[in-house]
C-alpha cells in the first residue's frame, strides 16, 4: 500500500507517481487521443484528417529527414525545417520554464510573462550599444533578457516564500503586467518605440543592431535561417539535466517539490528553494524570449506581446514532456512543428484552411494540457488495472 | 462443535511474480469463536483475507463455507455468501447518514424512492440485537472513528453477515474504544458469528481471541489456543526467534546535559498555545521518556526544539550551543538526531531511492558532494553501508523508499539520523506502526546510543515503551510538564498524571 499518496502530496509528487505507473507509454496515448479527437475536429468540418495531418506534416519540413524526399521538395523541406527549429528553441525553455518549476512542486503559469519581459531586456540592449563587438554584445543582450525573465519569476517566488501567495495566481497577474507594460513601452509615445521618423506611427521598437543579431547557421539569413539560439537551447537542456539532477541545488529542488515537509525537517530551507527556483524558471523563459528578438524578431511590436503564445504553450511542452529534459525537448518539437505545419505559409490551403489548422494546434495544446493536468483517464485506468493486481501488503 | 466449520481456507496459495505471498495456507472459523490471523508485516494476513473476499483468486487451493466448496469470484460474491469486511479504511459514504450506509446497495424500496423509515428501522433492530449504539440518523462524517467502525460492522451484519473479517480493527482506535470493540465482539459471538481478527499487536490477540494463527513470510507457522499461550510465545511464533520484549540494559549514571531546554513556550498551527514554559534537560547517557496523551503538546515541543516552529520564548541549548530559533539546519549541525514522529511526512521522502534519503542530511558534504555537485556513486556506496549496518531489507540503494515495509522504512530513517553521530537523539514515536521484530531493533539501537554517552528524548503514545526505555520519564499535559516519573511508577500514578489529575 506505499504506493498509496498522501492526501496532502504536493502536484510534484502526484505527478512522479503517474510518470512512474504510466511510464512513457501515457503521453503517447495521451497525444493520440489528442490527435484522434482534432482529427474528429477536421472530420466535422468536411475535410479528410489523414491528408490534413500529412500535409501539416509535411509543412513541419520534418520529411526532409526522409532520404525518398525528392531534391525539389527538400529545398522546401530545408526551409519549413528552419521554421519548426525556430519555434521549438522559445518552446524548449518556455517548456523547462514550467518543468523546472514542477520538479520543486510550483506551477508556473507565468512563463509568458517572463517571456515578454526576457524580450524586453533583449531588445532594449539590442537597438544600443551599435557597433559593440558582437561576441560581447549578444552577450550582454542575453544576460540583460536572462536577469529579466528571472527577476520577473523571482517576484513570484518571493511573494511565495514571505507571505505564502500561491504562486498560480501571482504569475497569472505577473503575466498581464508584462503583458501591459510591454504595450506601453512600444506604443506611440512609449519610451521604448522606435526613433525612426519614417516609422513614428507604428507602435514598434527599434531593431536591434546587426552586432547584437544571431549567426545564423543553415539556411539564408535574409530568409530568416535557423540561428543559433537552438543550440543554446539545447545546452539549456542539459544544464536543466544537470542542475536537477547531478548539484545540491537539484537535490533540495527535488526533496521540496516532493516533500516540503521532510526536506524542512532535514535542514533544507523550502522559502529559499521557491526563491531560487522561480528566479531560475524566470531565466529560462527570460532566454527564450530573448533568442527569438536576437535570432529572427530582431524588433518587438505591441501586436507581437498581445498574440504571442509560446509562453503558455511552455505548459503543454512540459506537461507532455514529464518535466524530463528529453520530455521537453520531444515535445518541443512536437509543438514547433504543429504550430509550423498549420501557419498560413506552411499549410497546404487546397487541403485544409490554414486559417482552421491553427486551431487545430491550439485544440491539440488544449486536450494535452486536459488530459496530462487533470487526473488523465489513461492514468486512471493503469491504477484500475494495477489495484486488480496489487502486491500484498 | 460438531459438523464442519463455518469457513474453511485449504492450501490456498497466492503469487505476484515471482513473489509468493501464501503458501499452502490452511485456515477455518467456526461459528462462534473468534479466530485471530497473526502475522508481521508483509507475513501475507491481508493478501490471504482478500482472497477470501474476492479481491485476488487464489493460484492454487480451496475455500469452503459450511463444508461445501465455493468460487468467490468477487466480493458480490463473498458478501453474498456471507462473509462480511471491515477493512482498515472504512468504505462508508461521509454525507449520507448511518441508515442510508447500511442499505446502501441493497435499498428497501417504497416504489422508486428510498424506504428510508424501513433502512432506519433495520438499522436499529441491528443496533440493539448486536449491542452496536448507533443513531440510524446521524451523519457518517460527524461520527467519530469507533462510531464508524461499528457502522461498518453493522453493514456487514445487514448483508447477513455469518463470517466477519476485521482488518487490523484497532489501528485507528483509542485504548477505550478498542475495549468498546472487543466487547462487541464478544457478543457477535455469543450469537453464533465467526469472527476473523487481524492483528500484529500480541496483547490485544490474546485479549480477545480463542485460538490464533500465526503466519510468517507467508507460511502458516501454527495455530494456537490463545489459552496458555503468552506474548513471549507468539512473538517468536511471528518473529521465527526469540524476541526481547522488555530492553535490557545497564545502569550507569548520566553526564553533562546534552539537551537543554528552558521556559520554552510555543504555538500550534492555529496559534493557540501549544507548548508552555517547558524546563528539562536530557543527559549524556540517559533516555528520558515525554510520556503523554495525543495532542498534549509534543509535536509541537518537538518541532519549537528542532526550529521547524518558532518558539514564543524560552532557549534551547544544544551541547552548549545556543539554537533557540535557529532553523533546523542549525539545530541538526549543532548535534541532533531526528526520527521525525510521522516518517512519510517528515522522515522520508518517499519518492527519492533510498540513496538520496540516506543522504538527505549529509548531501552538502563530501564525501556526497563537491563544490555543489552531487556524487552519485558516493551516495550509493554510503547507502550500501548503511543498509548493511542497519539490517535494511526488500531494497537497495536504487529502491524507492516508498516501496518498503514500515519496519524498513523507519530503519533507513534511524540508520541516517544515528550515522550523522549526534550528541541528541530526539526519537518521537519511533516505532509506530512497526512489528516486534522491528520495534526491538530500534528499542536496542536506542540503548546503544544512550550506552554510548548520547542524550536520548524519547517522545511516545505509547506508555509501555517508554517505561521499559526510559531512565526517568516527564509526562506533559496541555503543553506543560506535569509531573517526573520513575519509570517504575504505577499505571495508576501515570495515569493520572497523563490526564492531568496529579496536579
Amino acid at each position: 500500500m506505499s504506493d498509496e499518496l498522501p492526501p496532502d502530496a504536493t502536484v510534484a509528487a502526484k505527478l512522479a507517481t503517474y510518470v512512474r505507473a504510466g511510464g512513457v507509454i501515457t503521453p503517447l496515448i495521451t497525444l493520440l487521443v489528442a490527435f484522434l479527437i482534432g482529427g474528429l475536429a477536421v472530420l466535422i468540418t468536411g475535410h479528410d484528417p489523414i491528408a490534413t495531418y500529412k500535409a501539416i506534416f509535411n509543412g513541419t519540413g520534418l520529411n526532409w529527414l526522409f532520404p525518398w524526399t525528392s531534391a525539389q521538395d527538400r529545398t522546401i523541406a530545408a526551409l519549413n525545417l528552419q521554421q519548426t527549429l525556430i519555434v521549438t528553441t522559445p518552446l524548449i525553455l518556455t517548456g523547462l520554464a514550467v518543468a523546472f518549476a514542477f520538479r520543486c512542486g510550483l506551477f508556473n503559469i507565468g512563463g509568458q510573462g517572463q517571456y515578454v519581459v526576457g524580450g524586453i531586456g533583449a531588445v532594449w540592449v539590442g537597438q544600443a550599444f551599435a557597433g559593440m563587438p558582437s561576441v560581447l554584445h549578444i552577450t550582454l543582450a542575453i544576460l540583460t533578457g536572462v536577469v529579466f525573465g528571472a527577476i520577473w519569476a523571482g517576484i513570484a517566488g518571493l511573494l511565495k516564500a514571505l507571505a505564502g501567495t500561491n504562486e498560480v495566481i501571482s504569475t497569472i497577474m505577473l503575466n498581464w503586467i508584462a503583458i501591459w507594460t510591454g504595450s506601453y513601452l512600444f506604443n506611440l509615445g512609449g519610451p521604448l518605440q522606435n526613433t525612426n521618423p519614417a516609422q513614428k506611427d507604428v507602435p514598434v521598437s527599434n531593431d536591434v543592431a546587426a552586432s547584437a543579431k544571431l549567426p545564423v547557421f543553415w539556411g539564408d539569413p535574409q530568409l530568416q535561417g535557423l540561428h543559433i539560439g537552438l543550440f543554446i537551447a539545447l545546452a539549456a537542456l542539459l544544464v536543466f539535466w544537470v542542475l536537477l539532477n547531478r548539484t545540491t541545488l537539484g537535490f533540495e529542488v527535488r526533496a521540496v517539490g516532493f516533500n516540503p515537509d521532510a526536506a524542512a525537517s532535514s535542514g533544507i530551507s523550502v522559502a529559499r528553494n521557491y526563491i531560487v527556483v522561480m528566479a531560475i524558471c524566470g531565466a529560462f523563459a527570460g532566454l527564450a524570449g530573448t533568442l527569438d528578438v536576437l535570432g529572427w524578431q530582431f524588433r518587438i511590436a505591441v501586436n507581437d506581446i498581445q498574440i504571442n503564445q509560446l509562453g503558455f504553450f511552455g505548459i503543454a511542452v512540459a506537461l507532455l514532456g514529464r518535466n524530463t529534459a528529453v520530455g521537453t525537448f520531444f515535445s518541443a518539437l512536437l509543438f514547433g512543428g504543429l504550430i509550423t505545419g498549420t501557419s498560413v505559409r506552411n499549410l497546404d490551403p487546397n487541403v485544409f484552411e490554414p486559417a482552421l489548422a491553427t486551431n487545430l494546434t491550439y485544440i491539440i495544446q488544449g486536450l494535452v494540457v486536459l488530459l496530462v493536468s487533470t487526473d488523465v483517464l489513461v492514468i486512471w485506468l493503469w491504477q484500475l488495472r494495477r489495484r486488480r493486481r496489487t502486491v500484498p501488503a | 462443535m460438531s459438523g464442519p466449520p463455518l469457513l474453511e481456507l485449504k492450501q490456498i496459495t497466492k503469487r505476484f511474480g515471482t513473489l509468493v505471498a501464501n503458501r499452502a495456507v490452511d485456515f477455518e472459523v467456526r461459528a462462534g469463536e473468534i479466530h485471530a490471523l497473526l502475522g508481521e508485516n508483509g507475513a501475507g494476513k491481508s493478501t490471504l483475507m482478500n482472497v477470501l473476499y474476492g479481491l485476488h483468486r487464489p493460484d492454487e487451493g480451496e475455500i469452503r463455507m459450511d463444508g461445501v466448496p465455493v468460487e468467490i469470484e468477487s466480493s458480490r460474491t463473498a458478501i453474498r455468501l456471507g462473509i462480511g469486511m471491515v477493512h482498515q479504511h472504512f468504505m462508508l459514504v461521509p454525507v449520507m447518514t448511518v441508515a442510508e450506509n447500511l442499505v446502501l446497495g441493497d435499498e428497501p424500496r417504497a416504489g422508486p424512492l428510498l424506504d428510508y423509515r424501513a433502512a432506519a428501522r433495520r438499522t436499529r433492530e441491528l443496533s440493539e440485537r448486536f449491542g452496536l449504539a448507533v443513531d440510524p440518523e446521524a451523519r457518517v462524517q460527524d461520527l467519530g472513528v469507533g462510531a464508524q467502525q461499528r457502522v461498518e460492522i453493522l453493514r456487514a451484519l445487514f448483508h447477513d453477515a455469518k463470517v466477519l473479517v476485521l482488518d487490523e480493527p484497532t489501528a485507528v482506535l483509542t485504548a477505550q474504544e478498542a475495549q468498546d470493540l472487543f466487547g462487541v465482539l464478544r457478543t457477535l459471538k455469543a450469537e453464533g458469528t465467526g469472527i476473523v481478527f487481524i492483528s500484529h499487536k500480541l496483547n490485544e490477540v490474546l485479549d480477545v481471541a480463542d485460538r490464533i494463527t500465526v503466519l510468517r513470510r507467508g507460511e502458516k507457522i501454527d495455530t494456537v489456543p490463545a489459552e496458555g499461550a503468552t506474548e513471549r510465545s507468539l512473538a517468536r511464533l511471528m518473529v521465527g526467534r526469540d524476541v526481547l520484549l522488555r530492553v535490557e540494559k545497564d545502569e550507569h549514571p548520566p553526564g553533562e546535559p546534552l539537551l537543554s531546554v528552558r521556559g520554552l513556550s510555543a504555538r500550534d498551527d492555529r496559534g493557540l498555545p501549544a507548548v508552555r514554559d517547558v524546563d528539562f534537560e536530557v543527559r549524556a547517557g540517559e533516555i528520558v521518556g515525554l510520556a503523554g496523551i495525543d495532542a498534549n503538546g509534543q509535536s509541537e515541543l518537538i518541532e519549537a526544539i528542532m526550529g521547524l516552529r518558532r518558539p514564543d520564548a524560552g532557549t534551547v541549548t544544544v551541547a552548549g550551543r545556543d539554537v533557540t530559533g535557529a532553523g533546523p539546519r542549525r539545530t541538526l549541525e549543532a548535534g541532533v538526531g531526528h526520527i521525525a514522529e510521522d516518517r512519510h511526512r517528515r522522515g522520508l521522502v518517499l519518492e527519492f531511492d533510498l540513496a538520496e534519503n540516506l543522504a538527505l542530511r549529509e548531501y552538502r558534504a563530501p564525501p556526497y558532494s563537491r563544490h555543489g555537485f552531487l556524487h552519485p556513486r558516493a551516495m550509493v556506496a554510503g547507502a550500501r553501508r548503511l543498509i548493511d549496518e542497519f539490517d535494511v531489507r526488500g531494497g537497495e540503494p536504487e529502491t524507492r523508499a516508498g516501496s518498503l515495509s514500515g519496519g524498513n522504512q523507519q530503519k533507513v530513517v534511524i540508520a541516517r539520523e544515528l550515522d550523522a553521530d549526534p550528541q541528541v537523539i530526539i526519537a518521537a514515536q519511533p516505532t509506530r506502526g512497526l512489528d516486534v521484530g522491528a520495534i526491538e531493533f530500534v528499542h536496542r539501537r536506542l540503548v546503544e546510543a544512550r550506552d554510548a554517552g548520547r542524550a536520548v528524548l524519547l517522545v511516545s503514545l505509547e506508555l509501555e515503551e517508554i517505561r521499559s526505555l526510559s531512565d526517568r520519564v516527564l509526562v506533559m499535559y496541555e503543553g506543560q510538564i506535569v509531573a517526573e516519573l520513575p519509570p517504575e511508577a504505577s499505571e495508576e500514578d501515570f495515569g493520572m498524571a497523563m490526564t492531568g489529575a496529579a496536579a
